[in-house]
């Protein structure tokens, strides 16, 4: 679980990219985001980067590619 | 030298908060990346965001030792550049002295430093930028002993046989190498994997005639001309460090009057004496 409430973007989206590069293809990352603008942008970008994406709530699963 | 370095010192005043002037605490910068990983993340974040980047590219840079050599139009963007993304150790090489015709076009080097050596004027500078790194002043012309432990050089003179003698070292010691020129208002650039793509020579086996190509002083150069070859040569450096695709096997022709920007693709040459098996 990585929270990320406390970041505003882009280091939202930064710390994410940086957690997904520890993974390996198929594994998942949860990151708790912050209302609003990240709730936006760190699914749009994960999506953009080609990962699977999933949201509920503050919550969103990223499946890396 | 008292008056530049009260200038330095006012720079630094007005800029910097205190406890952390890089005249004075050289290396002793708090914020490490193990200590202040956000400091860290923060610095290199718009690039690290990058669909190309990553944290390993960031960490091969902070791995890499870069030497630019010449601190002129051309080195001076190159070095902000490298310095300012992170490359962990940048060896700056120049023998001359910063004159008042120097300023319109090396952004490293203020009125003050008039008469100062160039590779120091840089390096000042380069240490308010990324105190997080280690640069380094060559005040000397470049020779092969200064290739030692170096990863890549970016060539930033402005003579032909200075070019030859680079490109021919860093063939002879494997070292990938960024090729860059002005003059006027275009320009080249060249990225070179010794032993495996076209280096220098093999592009232009021959130095132009003595007196065929005017030389800068001759010829004039605009500032921001000079800032385009640069940036494209840190852009390439920059690629070369991390494993993205560079602009190998080809020469980059910029003619900014006309705005045109020519890829010419050149080839190894089996026969070249620099690069070639024979």
């Amino acid at each position: 679980m990585l929270d990320i409430t406390e970041l505003t973007c882009p280091m939202t989206w930064v710390r994410t990219k940086l957690e997904l590069e520890k993974l390996a293809p198929g594994e998942a990352l949860e990151v708790r985001c912050p209302e609003g603008e990240a709730l936006e942008n760190v699914p749009r970008s994960a999506a953009d980067a080609g990962h699977d994406v999933q949201v509920d709530g503050a919550l969103v699963t990223i499946v890396r590619r | 030298m008292n008056e530049r370095r009260a200038f330095l010192k006012g720079l630094v005043a007005a800029a910097v908060p205190k406890g952390s002037d890089p005249l004075t605490q050289a290396g002793s910068d708090p914020l490490t990346p193990a200590a202040a990983p956000d400091a860290w993340l923060e610095r290199y974040s718009r690039q690290l965001v990058l669909p190309q980047w990553s944290e390993a590219a960031q960490r091969a840079l902070e791995d890499a030792s870069v030497l630019v050599v010449g601190a002129g139009a051309l080195g001076s963007p190159v070095a902000t550049y490298l310095a300012g993304a992170g490359v962990g150790r940048l060896g700056v090489v120049d023998d001359g002295d910063v004159e008042v015709s120097n300023l319109h076009r090396q952004h490293l080097h203020f009125t003050p430093d008039v008469g100062v050596p160039k590779a120091h004027s840089a390096v000042s500078k380069l240490g308010f930028l990324n105190p997080e790194i280690v640069i380094e002043p060559y005040q000397a012309a470049f020779n092969d002993a200064m290739l030692e432990g170096i990863d890549l050089v970016v060539d930033c003179t402005d003579a032909f046989a200075t070019r030859y003698a680079i490109n021919a070292a860093c063939c002879a010691a494997g070292i990938p190498l960024v090729e860059g020129g002005v003059v006027g208002m275009s320009g080249l650039v060249m990225a070179i994997r010794p032993g495996e793509t076209a280096c220098y020579r093999c592009a232009f086996p021959q130095a132009p005639l003595e007196g065929a190509v005017p030389t800068c002083a001759q010829a004039g150069v605009l500032g921001p001309a000079a800032g385009v070859v640069g940036s494209l040569q840190a852009l390439e450096a920059l690629k070369l460090l991390v494993g993205l695709p560079a602009l190998t096997d080809a020469f980059l022709q910029v003619d900014l009057a006309t705005h045109d920007f020519l890829r010419v693709a050149v080839k190894r040459r089996d026969d070249c004496p620099d690069c070639g098996d024979a």
